[in-house]
């Protein structure tokens, strides 16, 4: 037994001190002030009042652009996004997992690669594609293909915003979580694959589903967490494409744009930060929902 | 083994019936590349290039001029881009190499001593692979204010230096670790500190690769830090100052974006190269990635 290293030993705190100290003060405490702040009104000069959760219901009962626009906004994003995001991720781990080494790092590289530099400092290469006089790339293209007679505002354009938003955070969205997912597929023991087929599994896709994902479910999980992460991470984007802040007429605004241009430009702390709190629960909600398809119990 | 016609994961060699899979993924690859391609060739085109109409994909005639010109710019309030480069190159260094150690340390605690909060902490932790740094801006905001770190340099540093993922990545690689080349060095007379450098950190490279990367692509690319918290000029990150290109660059002006791809080209050329130093690393981390 190993009784001795027990007792004295207080060792432990020293390794762990400077991660918790830092780890309590710039993730622990803003989430409780967050939760806390939520219930007052403050507009950062005078100290803050507390309100009970008239923040909240303001939030949900008054605030047209919040449940017209941004929420509606954040959850196609999220669900298109998200789901999206991390199904592509699979497939195309997969994929790569069943050709040669050399070929699948150069191909593993290149789709790893806009995750690098993925979100606001990438915005630069997409405003200057969806650029909306006739020598932005796309407008060009088209027009002289003839889909186009005249150039589209893209950015600027409330039809278009979105769905710019969304393939730009699909291009970049191919990061850890898909790295964790190639190297999954990778380490599963071909036996197991045998085993499954002397069983009587008959096609790939049988195979996907019974053999790969159940033998990998450490790592899907692990890349839902980061997906669900990713994508709320991602709220910048809009703002950073259109270069405004509301975006044109809220087409791109979400959740996190909501509460920057209520904390920072308007000043209402207590308010943006209600908006806070419901932006964790969705996410946690979101986590939650995987955990439970791919969470082990033990 | 004749017998099994099913998978072939991680062949050892090319076969055409690779072919269909690749069908896939080369377009595919190339599809995703081409926004990185056209910055790197709109880097190197000339002025007039980037006024053609129509507009080209490739460069004609490269030239250095728009490095040269962002290399010789200063922001409007005189701040020479050299300085911003020079802000970043420093705080991505200090937080890189401070991330390491400090989530290294917490990780071989976690992993290979007993104590009572030792669950409590890494489910905690493991909870906060969740956290959106983006969602409590506003008290963090207010905690930096309160902590006097406003117009500080520091405020570059501190916040990043606590990232869940680190932990739980280098977490997980310690428990790979087994107990009993612990306990034969603590039985030679090894201290808990020669334990940890001599022993745990050469054996987990490949996860302190990894956190290396996945910091360095958080605090290189981190624009927050300069446009909330700093209002001195010539304290801010060379990313911030990128941003501000770009948001000057309206639909119309054609001249600044010479710069800001050249500027982009910048940013994205550090991640690639590290990542292909380290590749081998990350994925070796990544197979012990999982959440149970």
């Amino acid at each position: 037994m190993k009784t001795k290293t027990i007792k004295r030993d207080r060792s432990h705190w020293m390794f762990l001190a400077p991660y918790i100290v830092l780890f309590t003060t710039f993730i622990i405490i803003p989430v409780g002030a967050a939760i806390a702040l939520s219930f007052t009104y403050f507009n950062a000069i005078e100290t803050p009042t507390f309100i009970g959760l008239s923040n909240y219901v303001g939030l949900l009962t008054q605030d047209e652009v919040f449940m017209q626009k941004v929420l509606p906004n954040t959850l196609t994003f999220a669900l298109i996004v998200g789901p999206g995001g991390y199904i592509l991720s699979f497939i195309l781990a997969w994929l790569l997992a069943q050709v040669p080494k050399k070929m699948r790092t150069v191909l593993a590289l290149i789709i790893y690669s806009p995750s690098m530099t993925a979100g606001v400092a990438m915005a630069v290469v997409w405003t200057i594609i969806f650029s909306g006089d006739e020598t932005g790339y796309l407008n060009s293209l088209l027009l002289t293909m003839g889909v186009l007679l005249e150039p589209i505002q893209w950015l600027q354009s409330p039809e278009y915003l979105m769905k710019i938003m969304i393939f730009v955070t699909l291009w970049g969205s191919m990061g850890v979580g898909f790295l964790a997912m190639l190297s999954g597929v990778l380490n599963i023991n071909t036996e197991i694959y045998e085993a499954g087929y002397i069983d009587g599994i008959s096609n790939r896709f049988q195979e996907i589903i019974y053999i790969t994902i159940p033998s990998m479910k450490p790592q899907m999980l692990f890349g839902a967490v980061m997906a669900v992460v990713g994508t709320f991470q991602a709220g910048a984007i809009g703002v950073a494409l259109s270069g405004a802040n509301p975006t044109p007429q809220y087409a791109g605004q979400l959740m996190v744009n909501h509460l920057e241009d209520y904390g920072f430009i308007r000043y209402e702390m207590g308010y943006a930060a209600a908006v806070s709190v419901v932006l964790l629960i969705v996410v946690y909600v979101f986590s939650k929902v995987a955990w439970r398809l791919f969470g082990e119990k033990d | 083994m004749s017998a099994f016609q099913g998978t072939k994961m991680n062949p050892s060699k090319f076969h055409k019936s690779q072919l269909k899979f690749l069908a896939f993924l080369i377009p595919l690859a190339i599809f995703m590349a081409l926004p990185i391609v056209y910055i790197f060739f709109h880097a190197f085109k000339p002025i007039d290039e980037l006024f053609a109409y129509p507009p080209r994909f490739f460069v004609d005639k490269p030239t250095f001029q728009n490095f040269i010109d962002l290399f010789s710019k200063t922001n409007d309030t005189g701040v020479p881009m050299s300085r911003f480069l020079f802000n970043s190159v420093v705080v991505t260094l200090i937080v890189v190499v401070l991330t390491v150690i400090i989530s290294t340390m917490a990780g071989y605690a976690l992993s290979k001593k007993n104590f009572k909060m030792k669950k409590a902490i890494f489910e905690i932790n493991t909870l906060a692979l969740m956290f959106v740094p983006a969602a409590v801006a506003i008290p963090r905001y207010l905690l930096i204010d309160e902590l006097g770190l406003i117009n500080n340099f520091l405020v570059h540093i501190l916040p990043l230096l606590a990232m869940p993922i680190g932990l739980f990545l280098v977490k997980q690689f310690i428990d790979q670790i087994p107990d009993e080349l612990l306990e034969a060095a603590r039985l030679d007379g090894a201290s808990d500190f020669q334990i940890f450098v001599r022993i745990i950190v050469p054996l987990v490279k490949p996860a302190i690769a990894t956190i290396a990367i996945l910091s360095f692509q958080l605090v290189w690319n981190s624009i927050e830090s300069s446009s909330l918290y700093v209002n001195d000029e010539g304290l801010k990150t060379f990313s911030f100052y990128m941003s501000t290109l770009t948001s000057t660059v309206d639909g119309n002006n054609v001249a600044g974006q010479g710069l800001a791809a050249a500027a982009s080209l910048i940013m994205f050329i550090p991640n690639l190269i590290i990542f292909i130093i380290l590749q081998s690393q990350v994925m070796n981390t990544m197979a012990h990635s999982g959440i149970k």
